[in-house]
């Protein structure tokens, strides 16, 4: 069902501000923060306004209303994924965190010196640091997936590499620079093959198409609420249960604890095991609504949407001359266009936008390794979300005219 | 904002006139903005009486970066170390004659950093040198 655009911008309250006076906001950036739907916004607000009270101990009426309300979020957003249980969505604060109990818990748990992880060179450094840490620690090894000139990885180059007999493989489902979809099921299905264990970086696949995270047969599935319409500070884990309840617990603390003594605890059931202390409570309720705001919209419409738009996109921008794009065709991509444009530095492309108030972000994304790969310390990147529209990338065309103007 | 990019920015990035690298030189220090990558070397040739005779910025970044550079180092040429110590975010902000923005100002800010830690030897370019 094709989108009606009209009536999805209306839901977002801050597309209609100004960014000074007659300057109307573009929001080319969602894939740093999707903005936020009335409906999320309040979802919150009603919690603090009439529910608000400590989750899980509590018997009063508010305690109750609050609990219900955090875990009905979970059961949704398990929904959403498809995760056999809610127990297996555990809340963390955001992708980086859900990486980072996987690296702390089970990689700890479960990879000694000179152990082989496989990461790709296209990584964000949430899904980088942590194992470099590990590495320091432990002494395992890394190696990374090669990624080809057009920006895919280079599945011969998995294909060899699994044959080192990896531990964990863990990679990017949609790449946050070149917007790259990778065949995620196919690189399950391979390391499965030689019983690697597979965590997948979901925070920019999650927001922008259909995952069944058990179709996919992942084993670790990591994603945020704030790239996909709900609020920052709060984001998800899936796990399989037969890797979920082998883990040691995460953080140490309340309600992550099912009995503590002076000397020892026992640790809690899933998920609560890996929820130690006060959560995002209000965060958590928001993503719930998130989901069901997304889940309303349509996950294939929402990707169709903008599908159409980056190819409409990615054709206006490769008319102007000196600029260069990177990543994929439209085919193979999500809302992502990365460019550089010649002797201007992304920094300032991004300034001079931003005088039309046309909202895009320029650096390294977090992702120097790639980066370097393709000579370039920084790019600029506009992405687009189900409320861009193609009268937006013709703000956008026309402003990096203008950007070529002033350097001219 | 609409001065940020005045002409003397675009013309000090476009057309620096202390690009380069000195070979011999007596203090040379680089580093990063690590939230943009811009890079900066400085290179100094400084005289027995303490006071710079020579020097060059290397590196790359945005337009006020690379302008900001070239600015301060077209200003302590014949200067003495004693004063480039004194130097901060308020002496960049007058060569570039601009308002700026918290997360910019790191850009123009980038290249007084790495000449004050040369200046004074230290490992690492901080914030605190230029406040």
């Amino acid at each position: 069902m094709k989108l009606n655009v009209t009536e999805i911008r209306k839901d977002f309250p801050i597309l209609e501000r100004e960014t000074r006076s007659g300057v109307r906001l573009t929001y080319l950036d969602s894939t740093a923060t999707s903005q936020k739907p009335l409906s999320v916004i309040q979802a919150m607000d009603d919690f603090y306004r009439r529910s608000n009270a400590n989750i899980h101990r509590g018997v009063h009426t508010l305690a109750e209303e609050s609990t219900a309300l955090y875990e009905s979020a979970r059961d949704r957003i398990a929904k959403f994924i498809n995760a056999g249980s809610a127990r297996q969505i555990i809340y963390t604060r955001n992708t980086t965190e859900s990486i980072n109990l996987v690296a702390y818990s089970w990689a700890r748990a479960n990879l000694k010196q000179g152990d082989l992880v496989i990461l790709t060179e296209m990584e964000h450094h949430s899904n980088l640091v942590p194992w470099h840490m590990l590495q320091a620690e432990r002494g395992i090894e890394l190696d990374f997936i090669t990624v080809t000139e057009d920006g895919v990885l280079d599945l011969e180059v998995y294909k060899s590499l699994l044959s080192r007999r990896p531990k964990l493989v863990s990679f990017t489902h949609m790449s946050n620079v070149l917007g790259t979809v990778n065949p995620a099921a196919e690189m399950i299905k391979l390391a499965h093959e030689v019983d690697a264990i597979v965590l997948v970086d979901g925070a920019q696949s999650v927001p922008h198409l259909k995952v069944d995270v058990q179709a996919l047969d992942a084993d670790f599935y990591a994603f945020s609420a704030h790239k996909m319409c709900g609020p920052t500070g709060i984001g998800a884990l899936y796990g399989k249960i037969e890797l979920l309840e082998a883990m040691p617990p995460f953080l140490g603390g309340g309600d992550m604890i099912k009995e503590v003594k002076l000397r020892s605890f026992r640790a809690n059931t899933l998920p609560h095991k890996f929820e130690a202390g006060t959560p995002a409570i209000a965060e958590a309720i928001g993503f719930g609504a998130a989901v069901d705001y997304l889940t309303k919209i349509g996950m294939e419409n929402i990707s169709a949407h903008e599908h159409e738009i980056t190819e409409y996109a990615l054709e206006r921008l490769e008319e102007i001359p000196g600029l260069k794009l990177f990543g994929p065709s439209a085919d193979k991509k999500g809302g992502v266009a990365a460019f550089t444009l010649d002797g201007i530095h992304p920094h300032d492309v991004a300034q001079i936008l931003d005088q039309d108030g046309i909202a895009i972000r320029a650096g390294h994304h977090c992702a120097q390794p790639l980066h370097e790969k393709f000579g370039i310390p920084a790019t600029s990147r506009a992405s687009f979300y189900m409320y861009n529209t193609k009268e937006e990338v013709d703000l956008l065309v026309n402003g990096i005219y203008k950007v070529k103007e002033t350097f001219k | 904002m609409d001065d940020l990019y005045r002409e003397v920015i675009i013309e000090h990035y476009k057309n620096p006139g202390y690009r380069g690298k000195l070979d011999p030189h007596d203090i040379s220090f680089a580093d990063n903005n690590p939230l943009c990558g811009d890079h900066i070397q400085i290179d100094l040739r400084v005289g027995t009486d303490g006071v710079v005779t020579d020097a060059r910025f290397d590196g790359h970044g945005c337009a006020i970066s690379q302008a900001s550079a070239d600015l301060l180092i077209e200003s302590i040429i014949g200067k003495p170390l004693e004063e480039i110590k004194k130097l901060n975010k308020e002496s960049i902000l007058e060569l570039l004659g601009i308002e700026l923005g918290p997360v910019r100002l790191k850009c123009a800010l980038l290249s007084l950093k790495v000449l004050k830690a040369g200046v004074y030897g230290l490992g690492e370019a901080s914030d605190e040198l230029v406040e």
